[in-house]
């Protein structure tokens, strides 16, 4: 078995007197897409923003690559090499895409202090940036604006920005939300290649993408995890089927 | 060192600055609470109440018909204020709100100086005010304690109001979190003319009774405004509470600091040291205390917010 | 961004300035000197705030007052007879620097309609102090016995002389301001305003960078103070008053926010439409007040903005 990146052991949050996430376990092999599936209000993105360091939990433990990082800052994961993308697109509008993506890149150069010199000529964040901006098909698209791109060029973006930063792990919010067929299609394949290369962890509703790129599949409901396997065991459990994929015939 | 009478005289002028920076304070953290709104025009609103109180008082010889005019007065003044210049702001950033309410403060100074002259008025206290009345063998002064008992009546009719009514409970919920408000279909501009309307009063309120004590001047408001903020953001944004206590806290603290931050600096420092730290210090006394409770909780000590 | 527009405009200004001294003594009126003067100091605290405001998105309503502590600094230290300002103009930045960071570490904890709060009353505790302290001045204000000197060097007691200091100073606090924009820190000001949320999980710790912001521009306004010091040859603690840190976000807002020579085009039009307007009345402030409601509701993006799509409307 392949070494675990990622490894949350009893996770819980509550807001109020919801419990949004109730005794978590989960752990992410390293190279692997580990998708996390649930019905609407399971409690998935709140479980992003635990992992990335946004929410504080109000028990359990967080580990990545054996550390425990579950009181460390989100900026301070982010360095460690833990990447996420939004729900709901998070880019810097004004910049251009090669900007957004130079940003990115700066933050794990760590100069940052730096006054004097042209940031937009410096070949040492602009290469990497448009090696990850290739990577997601957006290098023709490198001088726009990212207020004026689509709905799905700003998805693709936002997977080169968590690129950008070399991450070991990518933490992916729902990152076909709003696309259509062919953007869909696109950002799998773009996630298909990355496989073995980097850990992936993904929250998706699109259960063709789920069922086609997933090594590990864990269903989530009510913030507790009720099952978890290869998409096979997945579909073929019923609690699942009842809880969540409902009478769906689904096909592969 | 410390004359006992003389700090209790001041500890009540203290509790008289703190229920009007209290009469501000509620109706401000309100607003900013509420409509997430930097209104800076407030001060004018209290100038406006004082102005408006004199006049009223010169002219009919009764003060109570001042305060009383002026409160309705005002209040119209804000709501059409509210519906008609503020309203296209709340959507705007911070940065239009501030330098909107700050054109505001410039015409209404102006306005102000061009109607009354730039001398400002004396308001004469009627008879049955003046005079004292002595607790323990300290003479206090009857209108101190006519401020006080008015700031306290006012501080628990807003208690029963926001904890015991349903408009009260809109405004909590309006300051706890606003969006949830709307998506629960209640018309919020319904809500928020109505918080911006008590506001205004209170602001009058504050206005007509500061009038015989501090002076009716162009710029009273902005001197007093600075005060109100240090005081709502101890006391947390969108609280009442908060505001009480603040308003009560930085009172309080800033007159028996002028009183006797030197005295006190005396017992250690030489003299000459002491008569110049104590006036400077007792000056920033309050943003001290503003900084220090910041430290500890950066929304204050009683924060609304939730959402 | 209209940028050939920007320099055009920008370009003209500065010819303008250049030649106001060859003009005031044309016609023997050296009020245009000390008018425009004023102006360009003003237009470097502008400048000055423009970084953390319009670039950094940090609202701060007490600049007013670093401007108001590089002034002190330099009255004071004429005060004990240290004229050199080879001591005094340095020590009016590390100065306004220190309570910079001082106020930056308390006031950036907070966020939105905190923050602008917190920084002015931070900003008014400075105007009380220095209304309090009577050994230099008070309330009435300290007069500059003499102006800073520098030796051989320069000899700034000659008006134009200080008038053409301060053209150079401007100057170069906008080419600083241009090639700290576009540098790396830059950057990571501009994406902190964008975007606060994105850049923690990207990796940046967003707080150190913003301090520092705010000690660059309280440090370049202590230079602005130092210069009005000068200029004014008198230091009064209503330098520090809030209302004079409004009216530097309002040049900083005619001129166009978050542009990088919007400042100095915001300052020309405040000078100017108060000489103007306090021509026409006694009760000046009485128009001023609903114009700039009017700009704030209408005018987005000031008069820079103005000009600038208007050439991305006619390309």
């Amino acid at each position: 078995m392949n070494e675990i990146v990622l490894e949350v052991n009893g996770l819980c949050k509550s807001f109020g007197g919801v419990l949004a996430t109730d005794h978590l376990d989960l752990g992410v092999e390293q190279g692997s897409i580990h998708a996390v599936i649930g019905p609407n209000g399971a409690g998935k993105t709140t479980l992003i923003n635990q992992l990335s360091g946004l929410l504080s939990s109000d028990d359990g433990k967080i580990q990545f690559n054996r550390s425990d990082i579950t009181n460390l800052s989100a900026p301070a994961r982010a360095k460690m090499g833990l990447a996420r993308t939004f729900q709901i697109t998070s880019v810097f509008g004004e910049f251009t895409a090669l900007e957004n993506v130079s940003l990115a890149v700066q933050a794990h150069d760590g100069h940052s202090f730096k006054f004097w010199h042209d940031a937009r000529g410096d070949k040492f964040l602009t290469e990497p940036a448009l090696e990850a901006l290739t990577i997601v098909g957006l290098e023709e698209r490198q001088s726009i604006k990212a207020s004026l791109m689509s709905h799905g060029e700003r998805r693709q973006l936002e997977i080169a920005m968590a690129l950008a930063t070399k991450p070991k792990m990518l933490l992916l919010d729902e990152p076909m939300a709003g696309m259509g067929p062919e953007e869909s299609n696109r950002m799998v394949s773009i996630l298909s290649q990355l496989k073995g290369k980097v850990t992936i962890l993904l929250i998706e509703h699109d259960m063709g993408a789920v069922f086609s790129l997933a090594d590990k599949i864990t269903v989530l409901v009510y913030g507790g995890g009720i099952a978890t396997g290869t998409p096979d065991q997945i579909r073929a459990n019923p609690v699942v089927r009842s809880a969540y994929l409902g009478d769906e015939d689904l096909e592969s | 060192m410390f004359d006992p009478n003389l700090l209790f005289e001041q500890f009540f002028n203290g509790l008289q600055l703190g229920l009007l920076l209290f009469l501000l304070a509620a109706g401000l953290t309100l607003v900013f609470g509420i409509m997430d709104m930097m209104n800076l025009a407030h001060g004018s609103l209290y100038m406006l109440g004082a102005y408006v109180a004199a006049q009223i008082t010169l002219w009919t010889g009764s003060f109570l018909l001042g305060v009383a005019v002026s409160l309705p007065v005002i209040l119209l003044l804000g709501v059409c204020l509210e519906a008609g210049l503020l309203r296209p702001l709340y959507a705007r950033g911070h940065l239009d709100q501030v330098l909107a309410t700050f054109g505001m403060i410039l015409f209404f100074n102006e306005f102000v100086r061009l109607v009354w002259g730039p001398e400002g008025i004396e308001v004469p206290l009627p008879d049955f005010l003046k005079g004292n009345i002595v607790i323990f063998d300290i003479p206090l002064p009857n209108y101190r304690l006519v401020v006080i008992s008015v700031g306290l009546l006012v501080a628990l009719m807003m208690y029963l109001l926001v904890t015991r009514t349903r408009t009260g409970m809109l405004i909590r919920a309006g300051a706890s979190n606003r969006d949830m408000v709307q998506a629960l279909g209640i018309d919020i501009n319904r809500v928020f003319t109505l918080v911006f309307g008590i506001g205004a009063a209170l602001a009058a309120l504050a206005g007509a009774l500061a009038g015989p004590i501090l002076a009716v001047t162009i710029g009273m408001g902005e001197n007093i405004l600075i005060q109100v903020l240090v005081v709502i953001v101890i006391g947390g944004i969108g609280s009442i509470r908060g505001a009480f206590v603040g308003a009560m806290l930085i009172g309080i603290i800033d007159i028996l600091g002028r009183s006797f931050l030197d005295t006190f600096f005396k017992l250690f420092l030489p003299v000459n040291a002491a008569e110049t730290a104590g006036p400077a210090v007792a000056s920033m006394l309050i943003y001290i205390l503003m900084a220090a409770v910041l430290f500890f909780k950066p929304q204050g000590l009683f924060p609304a917010k939730t959402g | 961004m209209g940028n050939r527009a920007q320099i055009i405009i920008v370009g003209t200004i500065f010819v303008g300035l250049g030649l106001v001294p060859l003009f005031a003594e044309l016609t023997q009126t050296p009020f245009y000197l000390d008018l425009a003067r004023r102006m360009m100091i003003l237009a470097i605290g502008a400048l000055s705030l423009n970084l953390i405001m319009g670039y950094g998105g940090l609202i701060s309503f007490g600049h007013a007052a670093y401007i108001g502590i590089g002034a002190y600094v330099v009255g004071i230290c004429a005060e004990h007879e240290l004229v050199s300002g080879f001591i005094q103009w340095p020590l009016a930045i590390i100065v306004s620097g220190l309570f910079a960071i001082i106020f930056g570490l308390i006031s950036l904890r907070t966020r939105g309609v905190y923050f602008i709060m917190i920084t002015l009353a931070l900003a008014q505790m400075m105007y009380f102090l220095g209304v309090s302290l009577d050994r230099y001045g008070g309330d009435d204000g300290l007069p500059l016995i003499e102006r800073s000197n520098f030796g051989a060097v320069v000899d700034i007691t000659n008006n134009v002389t200080l008038y053409f200091i301060v053209l150079g100073a401007l100057v170069l606090s906008l080419l600083f301001c241009k090639r700290l924009i576009n540098s790396r820190f830059g950057m990571v000001l501009q994406g902190t305003r964008s975007n606060e949320t994105r850049m923690k999980t990207i990796g940046f710790p967003t707080l150190r960078y913003q301090l520092t912001a705010f000690v660059i521009a309280g440090m370049m306004a202590g230079f602005a103070g130092a210069l009005l010091a000068n200029h004014t040859d008198f230091i009064n603690p209503d330098m520090m008053h809030w209302t004079r840190s409004g009216d530097l976000i309002i040049m900083v807002l005619l001129g166009g926010m978050g542009s990088l020579a919007g400042p100095v085009v915001g300052a020309l039009a405040f000078i100017l439409l108060e000489e103007l307007l306090s021509g026409v009345t006694e009760y000046w402030q009485l128009i001023f007040g609903p114009f700039l409601i009017l700009v704030v509701l209408f005018a987005r993006g000031g008069l820079l903005g103005f000009f600038a799509n208007k050439e991305q409307r006619d390309e």
